[in-house]
């Protein structure tokens, strides 16, 4: 990907080093020859083993039916809570100066930085049975860790930085002046928002909230800290696919994993739409 | 529209907009000190300094886009500062015209009007008059389905100020209204601007760092330089009498030389003239434009003056020479050179209007 927008989108006449051109397309076509192609044939394959009735097979169980409804509920809540999230945060650092704002830029970044299973795990320091609040919420009867309510407080935390990343850079780069134009003709907050702001950001937005979704429901680390792995009630797909994995199920894992890898192939082409019919529109500085 | 006649320009006008005493920092750097000016009702005041003078600031300050930390703005009598941007219907054109990027030119200038409150909101039919009727008077018929990067930067400023004049503004306000486009198109612009603005009747105030365009255009100008106000007047007043050495270099070329000021006299190295009236005793800086000087063969008087070089173009003579000493480049118009002026030869000049302040 990044390869190709490079060739199309590099400034200034290319310059060939002598020799150096087949050495170095032949190291990057071998290495993603060994590490993505050959391990996604390899998933495919598993998957499709023995056939398509076994491929549909396991997929029917209720245990794989729950993760796939569990993962579409966790994602359905984190990801628009981090695209409302990702909305404020860049309106508040594009538009406002205060002080600790560089901080809060390096805060919203922190989960990027930070391996997952710390994400997961300070949930369960404060709402776990040992837990800061753990007495407190079982006195009411209020179950976090192990429950859908942990599985997406982890997710979201995880996922937290995906739109506001996006979004940032690119309101700075518009500036205000548009905003204070709809304001000086007479139309109020809300109204600038929906009407000048939004459509502005949109396709940045969708670009966020497409990376934020693939990884929401694709995360692992986070969420097995928290859900416990009960079959049927908090695996979520990635969390299935292990379950199913050690219980030696191949088939089953490879046909639940095989729906993740489809999952990323087609986040890969929605987000080459996307940069490629609207890449003005979309930040410049993307480093995903 | 109902634009009203500017027939009555002529008659006594009240005082549209009043700033008193306008203070605003940001952080540590104080933007505005102390402004006070007033504008005429259909008055076109133009704010005039080099970058960094506030003239920016105040202007938005005006828009309600800006808080002032201190200092009252009154508009037709109005408080103003009480009123928040949307409820203040002033029309200001941005310096990059600031077009919602995702709206055709239509969209763009009927938003003020399509923003409105159910109840104040014009019918779509009306609104699509007034948007037809607009986009006529800024000679931009046709182009209403056009989006804003679809069009060149002159016809971007005409699409602004259309969705400027949309909202049937009290007052209209233009920040570097021409800085973005090239000398050709500013010039053709500075005039039809002009003719709007006398067509439309609106008070206008103008941001410009254009000393040519604010006295060409504007009815009075307003110097700013450090966030202070140096002088307010019509355009013949600041040329002719500009109120300190600033304004004076600001407003055009400028030839400066130390003097002396005894009695009624001027005196610079071995000349002496008359001093002009009302100004300063003692040692002054002399200030005058390189065109302003009447040459004299060597043997006259004047200053005493080497001619390095000379450089014709058309009727334009640059004269590269050193006064008194000091280096200096003198002009003179006409089809040919004044007498005794050559490379090497040596003649005298005598300011024919001097300007003099005392010296720092």
């Amino acid at each position: 990907m990044t390869l190709l927008r490079q060739g199309f989108a590099g400034r200034g006449p290319l310059v060939r080093l002598p020799g150096l051109a087949p050495l170095f397309l032949a190291l990057t076509l071998l290495v993603l020859g060994v590490l993505i192609v050959l391990p996604l044939g390899v998933v495919f394959h598993q998957a499709f083993a023995r056939g398509l009735e076994a491929y549909l097979e396991p997929l029917k169980q209720p245990d794989a039916l729950a993760a796939i409804r569990l993962t579409l509920v966790v994602a359905a809540i984190s990801v628009p809570l981090n695209a409302v999230f990702g909305v404020a945060a860049a309106w508040a650092v594009a538009r406002f100066e205060f002080r600790g704002k560089s901080l809060l830029v390096t805060f919203i970044d922190l989960p990027f930085s930070m391996s997952p299973v710390v994400s997961g795990l300070v949930w369960v320091l404060l709402f776990g049975a040992q837990g800061w609040f753990g007495p407190w919420l079982q006195d009411h009867g209020v179950k976090i860790i192990f429950a859908t309510t942990g599985l997406v407080l982890a997710t979201t935390l995880v996922t937290l930085p995906f739109v506001a990343r996006e979004l940032i850079p690119l309101m700075q780069d518009q500036g205000a002046d548009e905003e204070a134009a709809a304001l000086t003709l007479g139309a109020g907050g809300w109204t600038t928002f929906f009407r000048v702001t939004l459509p502005n950001i949109k396709w940045a937005l969708l670009y966020g909230v497409l990376l934020c979704n693939a990884r929401a429901m694709g995360e692992f680390g986070a969420v097995s800290v928290v859900s416990g792995s009960v079959r049927g009630l908090t695996t979520t797909l990635p969390l299935h696919v292990e379950v199913l994995y050690n219980d030696y199920e191949f088939v089953g894992a490879f046909a639940a994993a095989s729906i993740l890898a489809g999952l990323g192939l087609l986040t890969l082409v929605l987000k080459t739409v996307l940069e490629w019919r609207h890449s003005g529109e979309l930040s410049a500085s993307r480093r995903h | 529209m109902n634009f009203r006649q500017a027939d009555d320009i002529s008659a006594p006008t009240p005082t549209a907009l009043e700033i008193k005493g306008i203070s605003k920092a940001f952080g540590r750097f104080p933007a505005l000190k102390q402004v006070s000016l007033q504008a005429k009702d259909k008055e076109f005041l133009a704010l005039l300094g080099p970058s960094g003078s506030g003239k920016t600031t105040l202007l938005r300050v005006l828009a309600g886009l800006e808080t002032p930390d201190a200092g009252e703005v009154r508009f037709a009598g109005e408080d103003f500062l009480a009123l928040p941007v949307r409820r203040r219907k002033v029309g200001m054109v941005f310096q990059h015209y600031a077009l919602f990027r995702h709206m055709t030119v239509a969209q763009n200038i009927a938003f003020g009007l399509t923003v409105r409150k159910r109840a104040e909101k014009p019918g779509k039919a009306e609104i699509a008059d007034r948007v037809a009727h607009l986009l006529q008077l800024v000679q931009l018929e046709g182009l209403d389905k056009r989006y804003p990067s679809q069009l060149s930067g002159g016809q971007r400023q005409r699409v602004a100020l259309a969705r400027a004049l949309a909202i049937e503004p009290r007052m209209l306000l233009l920040d570097e209204p021409f800085g973005a486009l090239d000398a050709q198109v500013r010039r053709e612009l500075r005039r039809w601007l002009r003719e709007l603005h006398d067509r439309a009747g609106v008070t206008t105030v103008f941001v410009t760092h254009d000393q040519e365009e604010a006295l060409d255009l504007a009815d009075r100008v307003a110097i700013l330089k450090d966030g202070e106000l140096i002088q307010l007047g019509t355009p013949n007043e600041v040329y002719e009498h500009p109120a300190t050495p600033f304004v004076f270099d600001f407003l055009g070329q400028a030839c400066r030389l130390p003097g002396v000021v005894d009695g009624g006299r001027l005196r610079i190295a071995g000349w002496e003239g008359e001093a002009p009236a009302g100004a300063p005793q003692g040692p002054v800086e002399v200030f005058f434009r390189p065109d302003e000087v009447a040459f004299a063969p060597p043997g006259g008087t004047g200053l005493a003056t080497q001619v390095r070089g000379v450089a014709q173009r058309g009727p334009d003579v640059r004269i590269d020479c050193h006064v008194e000493g000091a280096p200096m480049e003198l002009q003179a118009h006409g089809p040919s050179l004044p007498p005794g002026v050559g490379p090497g030869l040596s003649v005298r000049i005598t300011p024919l209007r001097p300007q003099v302040y005392a010296a720092a």
